[in-house]
């Protein structure tokens, strides 16, 4: 996995409560066997029209948006399925962080695993983020996860909660599969009692 | 003496390793893979040279995109066909039993699961799939996980868990006529709202809890997710014991007693306290029925179509507006008012013989409206020869409805099975997301013998009225 130590990057609002991963990965993109390949279909459903060109609507297509990484959405981000197809498609389409008021829990755990770093912050915030990023084209933030801070052009920081280990695989880009098997002996110690 | 919730008693069983300022590690007694989240978590384990820990507590099916018509024809969608293929070889290759489509146990994971008696009181349950949380209901800790955690499962037999909440939702009293579990689990997400259990693990008690049958108890703990709470569980109590008894994988002989003697000791104990705790009382429930796009816009079937300008607040008037497009609803239009062109009954929440029972005795003698196309999915090989054997199938064909092969089908609509653009369903399943049955498709969420009453009337009806 990627490392995430700091970010700096355009953004996007989707001004929307409760996008589920259904809107995310649309269903019909799941047969896939790899692990690639899925950005293109992010938020198929609402990015493309029914001939298949481009939603001028969506704002993920308004020029003024192109190369966003930094997602804001509404409350309760992620609901629905346990698809990890969904932040493969936000990473792969070019996202590094989500920022919403409120993640649902096994997306929330998908992205960590996926460097994306899913930003639970307060309704209030958030709307001003979002209402910054419609206002000022090219809108940009930086964020420390060091610091578990957002920080907007302005200076002012918001700060995140994050677990320690979430954090510390995130700094370090670091397999977590490896770091149980350290304890293979406690395992078995387990499946011996 | 300490107390604890069955919750907390399961948690404390499984955990491998717990310090002070460590994730714990939680151990997994059963690992349950289907076709769709798991190929890419095989290949991990190929990638970085490791083994399946315990193939022997590791059990896979194919259920989320095969097709519901006629096996013994050659697959027609090549896309799916090699993703089952590709879950074949892994099983092969990794040495995991497989009930592949054309075993007579093959099934949604979720209904074969208990079904062949791997669903056990007191096991930490994972499965690629949300509605994993269906396992709670004989009291088991059962959640769904992404396909990192899929691999980490396979490659380790553990995960790396932070405990939850524990959320007590109490429902004491008797369920009026007509009502159904299904019924129980959408009042209550209209009640929490989609997000309303998240972060937490759900315990489901209370006298009309324990009056359902262990196939209503999972109708329940199966849409747990719809509340965002991360499983939901039920307390085994004789009901259970006597579900699981003689089932294949169930202990047998004096195993079984001590068995259930370990059982006995999983309920709550008395004076144990949850994070929080709802009471519903289950005479104030009436039959319900969605009318939005997430599972928390429902209302009784008595009920009309909300007004975004009554909403709370600004995000719920948008998300409100927002649903009625896409719905193709009115404000003020009575839910019996409302028409539909399909029906599908089937999906991991009201699929097995019970379910199919109920809606059979409300198509028996009847047909299917004209205009309405109604199929009928049973959940496993096992619920389609029950069925079969009591001469369901014949009581739907006669009534004009499909009767299907066994597999997710219309519930996500991965296989051929799926809603054109602006066709309106009667569902049985467990999401109305936007596009979930097929691009444009409209999903009202109902229970089974709502739909059956739906299907031969053609709108909405009150199965509390239907003669
Ligand atoms: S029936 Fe529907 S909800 Fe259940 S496992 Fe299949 S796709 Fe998922």
């Amino acid at each position: 996995m990627e490392a995430f130590k700091e970010h700096v990057g355009f953004v996007v609002p989707l001004d929307r409560i409760n996008v589920d991963t259904d809107q995310i990965i649309p269903k019909q993109f799941l047969k896939r066997i790899e692990r690639t390949g899925f950005g293109e279909f992010l938020f198929n459903d609402w990015r493309y029209l029914e001939n298949g060109d481009p939603n001028p609507e969506f704002v993920l297509n308004l020029p003024r948006y192109a190369g966003a990484s930094i997602l804001i959405a509404g409350a309760n981000f992620g609901c629905g399925s346990s698809r990890e197809h969904a932040p493969w498609a936000l990473q792969q389409y070019g996202f590094k962080a989500i920022l919403a008021p409120s993640f649902a829990d096994i997306f929330r755990n998908n992205c960590y695993k996926n460097g994306i770093l899913p930003i639970a912050l307060s309704a209030d915030v958030i709307t001003a983020l979002s209402q910054a990023a419609q206002n000022t084209k090219g809108y940009q933030l930086m964020i420390d996860l060091e610091e578990q801070s957002v920080i907007c052009p302005d200076g002012t920081a918001h700060t995140f909660d994050i677990g320690d280990f979430e954090k510390y695989c995130l700094l370090n880009g670091l397999d977590e599969i490896g770091w149980t098997l350290q304890y293979e002996a406690d395992i078995a110690a387990f499946e011996n009692r | 003496m300490k107390t604890q919730t069955m919750y907390e008693k399961i948690w404390e069983a499984h955990l491998v390793r717990a310090s002070a300022d460590e994730v714990p590690i939680l151990y997994i007694d059963t690992h349950l893979v289907h076709e769709v989240t798991s190929p890419q978590a095989f290949e991990g384990l190929r990638l970085n040279n490791r083994k399946v820990r315990r193939p022997d507590q590791t059990f896979a099916t194919m259920d989320h995109n095969v097709p519901t018509t006629d096996r013994s024809l050659p697959i027609a969608d090549l896309i799916a066909a090699k993703q089952m293929e590709t879950l074949a070889q892994n099983c092969a290759e990794f040495d995991i039993p497989l009930y592949d489509i054309d075993s007579p146990e093959q099934g949604i994971v979720h209904v074969i699961g208990p079904e062949l008696g791997i669903t056990q009181p007191g096991t930490t349950i994972v499965c690629g799939d949300s509605h994993t949380s269906t396992h709670g209901a004989l009291g088991a800790l059962a959640f769904g996980i992404g396909t990192s955690e899929i691999e980490h499962v396979l490659a380790t037999q553990c995960l790396l868990q932070q405990k939850s909440e524990n959320f007590e939702i109490r429902i004491d009293g008797i369920l009026p006529y007509g009502v159904t579990a299904k019924d129980i689990i959408l009042a209550i997400i209209g009640h929490i709202g989609i997000d309303g259990g998240n972060g937490a693990v759900v315990e489901y008690t209370g006298s009309a809890i324990r009056a359902l049958s262990i196939e209503e108890r999972m109708t329940v703990c199966n849409m747990s997710i719809e509340a965002g709470a991360r499983a939901g569980m039920i307390a085994p109590d004789d009901t259970t014991y006597e579900y699981i008894a003689g089932k294949r994988f169930a202990p047998k002989g004096e195993d079984f007693d001590a068995a259930v003697e370990r059982w006995k000791q999983l309920p709550t104990d008395e004076g144990a306290s949850y994070d929080r705790t709802l009471q519903l009382n289950a005479a104030d429930i009436a039959p319900q029925v969605t009318w939005g796009t997430n599972p928390g816009m429902v209302t009784d079937v008595t009920g009309r179509i909300p007004d975004p300008a009554d909403m709370a607040t600004a995000d719920e008037k948008t998300a409100t507006e927002h649903a009625l497009a896409y719905m193709d609803l009115k404000p003020g239009t009575a839910i019996t008012d409302i028409a539909v062109d399909r029906v599908f009954i089937g999906s991991c929440t009201n699929s097995r013989i019970s379910d199919l029972r109920a809606a059979a005795e409300v198509a028996k003698g009847r047909k299917v409206a004209e205009n309405v196309n109604a199929m009928v999915v049973p959940g496993s090989q096992a619920v389609k020869r029950q069925a079969e054997a009591e001469g369901l199938d014949e009581i739907f064909r006669a009534a004009g409805f499909e009767w299907r092969e066994a597999g997710c089908s219309m519930c996500l609509g991965m296989n051929p099975d799926t809603l054109s653009p602006g066709q309106r369903c009667a569902s049985t399943s467990n999401r109305n997301f936007e596009g979930r049955q097929g691009k444009g498709g409209r999903t009202h969420l109902v229970s089974p013998q709502m739909a059956a009453a739906t299907a031969v009337t053609g709108h909405f009806v009150d199965i509390r009225n239907f003669q």
